[in-house]
Parts: structure tokens; sequence; C-alpha cells
């Protein structure tokens, strides 16, 4: 029997990641980190969770702990946030390369300089590159079912996965949940495997050096070269979105929630503009979608639920040969545009009939996002009817 | 262990001699080693062989006086500094120059 909760969007991680039957716990516990980990610190101490955890003095090394955790052959999990993030990003192209199936939460917050503690998705997007799995949650219950089937993914196609969910808006704020019966939960993602790990019995170095081309190792097996094996990271990670699809499908089937882990459409069946983003801003420009409608505006919402691996025919069978196609998001490259927005235009590119499509830039470092400005901002899209160029929305001074 | 598919998951070896090429060109420094110090050399017993243990390059030998591959020695020292009675020493390779090239 699942149970009702009503707690807040770290908790609901935390209690997911306790349920997943995690063996290794590594976190920074400062700044900025969430109480996400100090949860799970208190049950490992009161027992209630048989795992391992390791307080380690930086995010670097917390990383570190955890891809050392997975190669001997443990579930391992972490969390941060923000410039935590990004002082694990030579350990996150590490885990990825090394093909291991970490999972890690990333509450997502604006990157500092100048401080910010509030939510915006710049540090997922400086980390794209990384050859994570990145996968994006719109409220709790999203938190519990994505991290549960987030190890079930890594663990199946051996790339670590990053749950993302927006800071404060989701991690702070209180929402009510089910959540899963744990022999249930247990159940449905099974116990740690992962055919590689470490054997004392069988000593073997891990990503050894690699030269430009394969090469025999020292039992006279011929070895792929680095370019062989990023390419077989690269096709797995396309690879993994039909094993996602799989893993929702049973998850669906268990739990009775998912069905679209991909992309996640709202009213767009017979939608001419289509609104495109990710997190809990797709949820609230619901709101947006719904007062257009009643205005006679067939509008709609695709959600973006995976951003890398991106998904591109999805993308392009769900857009393509709409009108209008307008994308809210929390993050761009700086010196050019949008992130989604620019990985977007460049999948609709090869289309013969592409939609009119505009960017817009909104809520970087928590500046409040008014859906009556959304509102706004999808009216003047609409009266212009034309491309938009990566447009800021709501700066002030 | 290596299944075919893991060999080109990621890149992983036995360890072995060479594993990370021909690393002896690497060196600057040479382990030498006294083995009137040396425990296993001196005691006639297998024991210590932290030298052996603890080389990145599989380049030390475990017999009662160890001796070092110097087709693979890159000369980093950790040798040296495990030993824990101080019989290996790091010696500047320029000290070696006109002898038979290793």
């Amino acid at each position: 029997m699942s149970r009702k909760l009503i707690d807040s969007g770290n908790n609901a991680a935390a209690l997911a990641a306790r349920l997943a039957g995690i063996d290794v716990v590594a976190a920074y516990p400062i700044t900025p980190q969430t109480p996400l980990t100090e949860k799970l610190s208190d049950w490992v101490a009161s027992g209630e969770l048989d795992a391992e955890y390791v307080a380690v003095e930086s995010e670097h090394s917390a990383l570190g702990v955890c891809i050392g955790a997975a190669a001997a052959g443990a579930r391992a999990f972490t969390a941060t946030s923000a410039n935590g993030l990004l002082y694990m990003s030579e350990q996150l192209h590490w885990a990825a390369g090394a093909r291991l199936p970490l999972v890690m939460c990333v509450v997502n917050r604006g990157v500092g300089a100048p401080w910010s503690v509030w939510n915006d998705h710049q540090d997922a997007m400086s980390q794209r590159d990384t050859g994570w799995i990145q996968l994006f949650c719109r409220d709790h219950q999203e938190i519990v079912d994505t991290v549960i089937k987030a190890f079930r993914l890594a663990e199946a196609v051996h790339i670590p996965v990053m749950v993302n969910y927006d800071g404060y808006y989701l991690s702070h704020t209180y929402m009510p949940f089910e959540l899963p019966e744990e022999s249930e939960a247990r159940a449905f993602v099974g116990p740690y495997r992962y055919e590689h790990a470490l054997d004392p019995d069988h000593p073997e170095n891990l990503n050894s050096v690699t030269l430009p081309d394969p090469r025999n190792d020292s039992e006279g097996n011929l070895r792929g070269g680095y370019m062989d094996i990023r390419h077989n990271l690269q096709q797995e990670l396309h690879r993994s979105l039909d094993v996602l699809e799989e893993i929702d499908a049973e998850f669906n089937r268990t739990f009775g929630r998912g069905g679209a882990p991909i992309l996640d459409a709202y009213r767009t069946e017979d939608a001419v503009v289509v609104l495109v983003a990710m997190g809990s801003l797709a949820h609230q420009l619901r709101v947006v979608t719904d007062r257009l409608r009643e205005e006679g505006v067939a509008v709609g919402v695709m959600a973006v639920q995976v951003y890398r691996p991106f998904p591109a025919r999805q993308l392009v069978e769900a857009l393509a040969g709409r009108g209008q196609v307008l994308v809210f998001e929390k993050g761009l490259s700086y010196g050019h545009q949008g992130a989604l927005f620019t990985d977007l235009k460049s999948v609709l590119y090869a289309q013969p009939e592409r939609p009119k499509i505009g960017g817009f830039i909104v809520g970087l470092g928590g500046r409040v996002i008014e859906t009556e400005t959304l509102y706004q901002q999808v009216r003047e899209a609409l009266d212009e009817g034309d491309d938009v160029a990566s447009r800021w929305v709501g700066v002030q001074l | 262990m290596a299944d075919k598919r893991f060999r080109i998951l990621t890149s992983a070896a036995t360890a072995g001699p060479g594993d990370a090429g021909r690393t002896g060109s690497w060196r600057v420094e040479r382990p030498v080693i006294a083995y009137e110090k040396c425990t296993p050399a001196r005691t006639g017993k297998h024991a210590c062989h932290l030298c052996w243990f603890y080389c990145p390059d599989v380049a030390v030998s475990r017999e009662l006086k160890p001796s070092f591959n110097l087709e693979y020695c890159k000369g980093c020292g950790i040798c040296a500094e495990m030993c824990p009675v101080g019989a290996i020493t790091m010696v500047a390779e320029e000290e070696f120059a006109g002898e038979e090239a290793s």
C-alpha cells in the first residue's frame, strides 16, 4: 500500500532515494546543499536507512566517493546545487565516461557570482555536455517517481542520471504526494547490478589510459581507444530514451503513475501554439494556457522532461507543423541564447515546415515569474506572429 | 572477466607492465636500491615488498632482491617514499649518462 504524504520536495527526494535502497551517500553539508542530504544522514544515524554516509570536505570529493562506491559495487547517491555542482564538474565527466550508474539530485539554483540561493536552471545547463542523463521534475510526485526510475535507468544503460528539481519552488515547498511501499519500490528497482564492479579476486585497473587507437590489453583483448569508448557513450545516451520509456511503462503498470517520461503534453492535440518549458515552469504555463483557451486561442504546453539526451525525434514529432513554438527557460549559453531554445531550433531546422519560434529567458536567480507576465509575453508573441530571438523578460534596471 | 561489450564501455586492464605504454622514457630520476638495507634482501624472507605493492606501473619485481624494470619505471618515486627502511634512493638520470640505455 502506498501512502499519501504532505512534505517538502527535498524530503520527497530523500524518501525516494531511501526507498530505492541506496548503499552509499556522500555529501558536502554546507551551502549550497539542501535538507535532502541532512534527512538521509538522520536516517543513517537512527538506523532507519542501512547505508554508509560519507561526510566529505567538498562536492568534488562527494562525487569522487560515489564514483569509487559505484565501481566497488554499491548503489551510490548524492545531491547538490549551483556552485556545488560546478565544483563537481570534472568528476561529472569522469562518472559518465567511466559509465557508472550513479543517481544525483540537483536542486536547481542560480550560479554565482553574484551569489544567489534562488532558483534557475543555469547550474544544470552548464553541465549539459558531461554525458549525464538529465531529467527534470515539475512537482513533488514527479520527484519521488523520477528518483526511483532514475536508479533503474542508470543501471540499465550504465550512465549516471541527474534528477533536477527547482530550488525553493519545489525543494522547500510542501505538496501532497504518494509514496510507494518500501517493498514495492525495492522490488521495482531491484538489487544493484553492476557486472563490471571491482572484484578483489580479479583485480583490474578501471579507466586506465587510452591511446588514440584501439589496442590490446594485457590479456590480449582488443580494447577501445578513447574515441570508440566515447562513441559508445553517445549511442547509449540515445538508446536511453527508449529504455526510459520501457521503465516508465513498467512503473505505470506497477504504481499507476507516469506515461509521459520524455515529453508531457497539456492541451496540445489541436494546438497551433505550443509553449515549451522544463520543471515547475511547465505547470505554471498551464494556467496561461487555460486562460488563452478561454479566449479562443488554440494553445498547449509541452513539458520537456529529459534535457540530455535531447529528445530530438520526439520534439520534432510533437512540434513540426505547429504555427508557433514559444520556449520559456531559466538558463542560457551566455553570449548567445537560451540553451533549450537553441537546441530546439537545431532539431527543427531540417523540417520542411518549421513553426515560428520564440525564446524567452525568465526567472534568473529567482526573479519572480508572474503568471500575468507569461500571459502578456505569449499574447505579444502571438500578435507579432514571428520568430523571437531570446528575449529577457522581467529585467528591472 | 572483461566481456566483449565492456571492452568498449570504458577502458580497463589487468594490472601489468606497459598498461600506460612504455613509460620508462618519462623518467628523470631512477630508483636505486641498497640491498644491505632492504628487508627481504637482508633477511632472505619474503616480507615487506611495499615497493612492489605500490608501484603504479608494476615495474618492481617481488623477489628477495627486488629489481626495477626500467622500460616501464617512469621514475615517480613512490617506491622510495614507501620503503620503510630507506633502502631506495631516487638518482638523477644524468648520473647514468654514458651507460648503456635501458
